[in-house]
C-alpha cells in the first residue's frame, strides 16, 4: 500500500490506526477537552517529526483540546489521543487536565463561580 | 491569552433530538467556527481489526460538532453537541464525563424527541436544564406545559431559548451553571 501525501486524499476514514501502529489506547488519560500545549522540547524537536506529530506540535503552540487536534488534523479522536499520549510521554507537549477530571467528578463550586463570571462577561 | 499559562478547560454538552438546533446553539456562541471531530465505534472486544482500515472493512464512526468560548484568560469552555441517534449513546458517556452539565434542547413541535436525552442525563446523574427552542421566536407551548408533558421533576429548570441568538444561548448556559451550582452545593 502506498501512503498518499496529497491533502486532498485526507479523510477521517483513511486507515485510522495506521498512524499509531495499530495502537488504540493512549498511554495518558485524555478527556476530549484536555488542553495540549507544546513544550520547549517539542519546539526544538519539530524538525524531526512525522507529519501528524509535526502538525500537533505546531498546532499546540497555542493550547488546543484533543478534540480540536482531531478536527484540525482530520484524524479520529482515538488516534489523536494515542499520538498526543506519545508526545506527552516524550515531553514534547504537556496537557492540562482540570483537577476534577482526574477524579472523574464534576467541577466544584469555585470553578463554577468562575464559569458564571465568565459567561456574564460575554 | 497569557503566554505562560494554559487555561483550564470546562465542558457543557448540548443534547436533544434530531434537528432541534444543537449545532445552531453551539455556533451562536462559539468563538471559532464549530469544528467536527469523529470517533470510531469501538466494539466490546476492542479488536484492532474491527476498527476499519483500507481493506474496505467498515467501521462505524460518529461525528460530533463542538465550539469553543474563551471565558477568561484562565478558562475556556467547550460546547459539544451530541450525536443524535441512540446507537451513538456510547459516545455520550465520554461527552458527559467531567462536564458541568447538559442543555437538553426541546422543539415543542416534537416534544417526545428529547426523551432519550432526558432519560440519559437523569440516569447518569448529569446536571441538566431543559431548554425549549423557540423556533422563529414562536413559543408554541408554555415552559410549564412542557414540564408537565415531559414529566420533568420540579428541581430541573425548564427554560426558553433561541438557538440562533447569542444572548439567549448565553442566558441558557447561565441557567445551567446556576443549576449545577445548586446541585454541587446540595451534595457537598
Ligand atoms: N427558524 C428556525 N430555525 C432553526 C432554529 N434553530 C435551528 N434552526 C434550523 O433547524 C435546522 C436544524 O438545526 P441544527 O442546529 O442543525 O440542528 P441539530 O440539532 O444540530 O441537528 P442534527 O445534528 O442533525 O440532529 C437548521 O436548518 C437550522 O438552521 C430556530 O430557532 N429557528
Ligand atoms: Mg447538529
Amino acid at each position: 500500500m502506498t501512503e498518499s501525501n496529497d491533502e486532498n486524499f485526507r479523510s477521517f476514514r483513511v486507515r485510522p490506526y495506521l498512524l499509531t501502529g495499530g495502537r488504540t489506547r493512549s498511554a495518558v488519560d485524555l478527556p476530549l477537552e484536555a488542553l495540549v500545549r507544546t513544550t520547549e522540547s517539542g519546539h526544538a524537536a519539530l524538525g524531526t517529526q512525522s507529519r501528524e506529530r509535526h502538525q500537533i506540535i505546531s498546532l499546540c503552540a497555542s493550547p488546543q483540546s484533543v478534540a480540536e487536534i482531531s478536527a484540525h488534523l482530520k484524524i479520529h479522536l482515538q488516534v489523536a489521543r494515542v499520538l498526543v499520549g506519545d508526545l506527552v510521554q516524550e515531553g514534547h507537549v504537556a496537557t492540562h487536565v482540570a483537577k476534577h477530571e482526574t477524579a472523574s467528578a464534576r467541577p466544584d463550586l469555585r470553578l463554577l463561580e468562575q464559569v458564571l463570571d465568565g459567561l456574564h462577561s460575554l | 491569552m497569557n503566554a505562560s499559562a494554559t487555561p483550564i478547560p470546562v465542558k457543557i454538552v448540548v443534547a436533544g433530538g434530531f434537528a432541534v438546533g444543537k449545532s445552531t446553539f453551539v455556533g451562536s456562541i462559539s468563538d471559532i467556527d464549530p469544528l467536527t471531530t469523529e470517533a470510531a465505534m469501538t466494539k466490546q472486544s476492542e479488536e484492532v481489526d474491527d476498527l476499519g482500515d483500507a481493506t474496505g472493512k467498515k467501521s462505524t464512526t460518529v461525528a460530533m460538532d463542538f465550539g469553543r468560548v474563551a471565558l477568561s484568560q484562565e478558562l475556556v469552555l467547550y460546547l459539544f453537541g451530541t450525536p443524535g441517534q441512540d446507537r451513538f449513546h456510547f459516545m455520550w458517556d465520554e461527552l458527559v464525563r467531567g462536564a458541568i452539565g447538559a442543555v437538553v434542547l426541546v422543539d415543542t413541535g416534537r416534544l417526545e424527541h428529547c426523551f432519550p436525552a432526558i432519560d440519559y442525563m437523569e440516569r447518569a446523574g448529569v446536571p441538566f436544564v431543559v431548554a425549549v427552542n423557540a423556533f422563529d421566536g414562536v413559543l408554541r407551548h408554555h415552559p410549564e406545559d412542557v414540564r408537565e408533558a415531559l414529566d420533568i421533576s420540579p428541581e430541573i429548570p425548564v427554560l426558553v431559548t433561541d438557538a440562533r441568538h447569542r444572548a439567549a444561548v448565553r442566558d441558557t448556559l447561565v441557567g445551567l451553571v446556576r443549576h449545577a451550582m445548586t446541585m454541587a452545593a446540595s451534595t457537598a
